[in-house]
């Protein structure tokens, strides 16, 4: 047995419901260490990142699904959904420590949305998030049909301002974020090839 | 001439001393052996304030030539060598050159001086330096009549400073004062933490402290100062004019682009603490409010 398929077969054997408990651990973990000193003498602004940097991988690892099965052959499309749910999790915790622990008061939340331009571009990115993680259940699927692949493709614009959002909070020219931006721009490169190929085919 | 820096209070406004002596300033004062008798003491009861753990303040770091998070200097920093040491004086001073770190030391006068420290990322905490007012150093080089500015630059040496393989800034970093703001008896060249020798994350072994300007224009590891008569570039400000301006003095009405400065997070207060609201002049106001009288502090910010 290649390793191709017993990727996908252990796949097979593993519930979604797993990988998400797996993977909602680290959010009470964080949280913990943010109580107990371990996150450092300003537990605030680590827990924020923390969540926000996991939603971010979490967007990411979601796109992995599709290249994964077009060029290896390894089916993880049924976790696709999940890892969706987990980054709209992570990213509402992000929100939420932002706007609850750090900013903390509704006036200057508000502000900071109107004022700064990469919390208006994260924001931004947290309300495409939202219909998709309404609609990411069986039942949606049916009722939108064909639309509902269209609604889905919001997660590139998403994930694009989560991207920037991250490169724009850091101060100076940082590494890490840049990192993300291109592993990104990278996934959705992979996407415009197939599309472009697809439309020459008739031809 | 040290201990130029007096409070507005006489001593019927005194507090007495076990009402604001706590454990930790107890600690601290016996740690320089000076005590809490002198002007020191003072300042703390007029301005209640209690200083952070040494912990925290060695522990929680923007020294970007050792890393970007806020952990990276006190792992990465050790590897600083801080001995030999000498700082480069010029530019127009009467006796330009190398000064070695332990003849500055010799002729200097170190005292104990509890600030608050506010950076621009709308954090503060509370700090025991230990050091000697930079005036006194200026003096000793000699400034010139036709001064204007004081220029600092911290070290570069990039075998020694990891952070510095990748331009987050254009190193070396470099900082600049007003004449006048140098020779403010509040600005200190600190030597020292809780009366111990300044840890190399925190910018041994020695630094600019300016405690109404946020953090960033306190320059770290100093190896060179130059009076100019012109502006000099500043770090943060040729990285980006538009959110850093020469002057960054603590102003919570003028809003950041990235921050509001209108409220801080106190370092060490826990997960669920309260914002502060910022003070003006980080609560120097009586103290260096005149130096900027009639200059619009919105357009030099």
């Amino acid at each position: 047995m290649s390793i191709v398929e017993r990727i996908n077969t252990t796949a097979r054997r593993i519930p979604t419901w797993a990988v998400y408990i797996l993977y909602i651990l680290p959010a009470p973990y964080f949280f913990y260490l943010a109580l107990t000193g371990g996150l450092g003498p300003d537990p605030v602004k680590p827990l924020e990142h923390e969540y926000g940097e996991i939603a971010l991988q979490l967007l990411i690892i979601g796109l992995c699904v599709t290249p994964l099965r077009r060029f290896f052959g390894i089916n993880l499309v049924k976790f696709r959904r999940t890892f969706g749910m987990l980054a709209f999790t992570y990213v509402t915790l992000h929100l939420l420590v932002w706007a609850f622990l750090d900013v903390q008061t509704l006036d200057r939340v508000i502000a900071d949305i109107i004022k700064r331009p990469y919390i208006t571009i994260g924001m931004a990115g947290f309300l495409l998030l939202l219909p998709l993680a309404i609609t990411s259940n069986n039942w949606s699927v049916r009722k939108l049909g064909p639309k509902w692949r269209q609604l889905h493709k919001l997660t590139y614009a998403a994930v694009i301002l989560g991207g920037v959002h991250y490169i724009w909070l850091v101060k100076g020219i940082q590494l890490e974020p840049l990192i993300y931006m291109a592993v990104i721009l990278g996934l959705l490169a992979l996407r415009l090839r197939k599309s472009r190929s697809r439309v020459r085919l008739p031809g | 001439m040290a201990h130029r820096w007096t409070n507005t209070l006489n001593h019927q406004d005194i507090t007495p001393e076990a009402a604001f002596l706590n454990r930790r300033q107890v600690m601290a004062g016996l740690g320089v052996g000076l005590g809490l008798a002198g002007l020191g003491g003072v300042a703390q009861a007029q301005n209640a304030l209690e200083p952070n753990s040494y912990e925290d303040i060695t522990s929680y770091n923007n020294y970007y030539e050792f890393g970007t998070g806020k952990d990276d200097p006190a792992r990465n920093a050790h590897t600083l060598t801080t001995s030999p040491w000498t700082v480069q004086i010029d530019g127009l001073v009467d006796q330009p050159g190398e000064y070695a770190f332990a003849d500055i030391m010799d002729a200097m006068t170190i005292e104990e001086r509890i600030y608050r420290f506010r950076c621009v990322e709308a954090w503060s905490m509370v700090i025991p330096w230990n050091g000697f007012e930079l005036a006194d150093l200026l003096n000793m080089a000699g400034v010139q009549s036709g001064a204007k500015y004081v220029a600092f630059e911290t070290v570069l040496r990039p075998d020694e400073m990891p952070g510095v393989r990748f331009p987050v800034l254009d190193w070396p970093y470099v900082e600049g004062l007003r004449l006048d703001e140098a020779m403010h008896p509040l600005t200190i060249m600190a030597t020292g933490i809780y009366g111990k020798d300044i840890p190399n994350q925190n910018g041994a072994p020695l630094r600019l402290v300016v405690p109404w300007k946020y953090g960033f224009k306190s320059i770290k590891s100093v190896v060179r100062i130059t009076l100019t008569e012109d502006e000099p570039p500043t770090s943060w400000n040729k990285a980006n004019a538009r959110e850093y301006g020469f002057y960054s003095n603590v102003n919570p009405e003028v809003s950041h682009p990235r921050w509001s400065q209108s409220s801080e997070r106190v370092i060490g207060s826990g997960l669920f603490a309260k914002r502060q609201p910022t003070l003006m002049f980080n609560g120097y106001e009586d103290e260096v409010a005149s130096l900027y009288e009639g200059m619009d502090l919105k357009a030099n910010f």
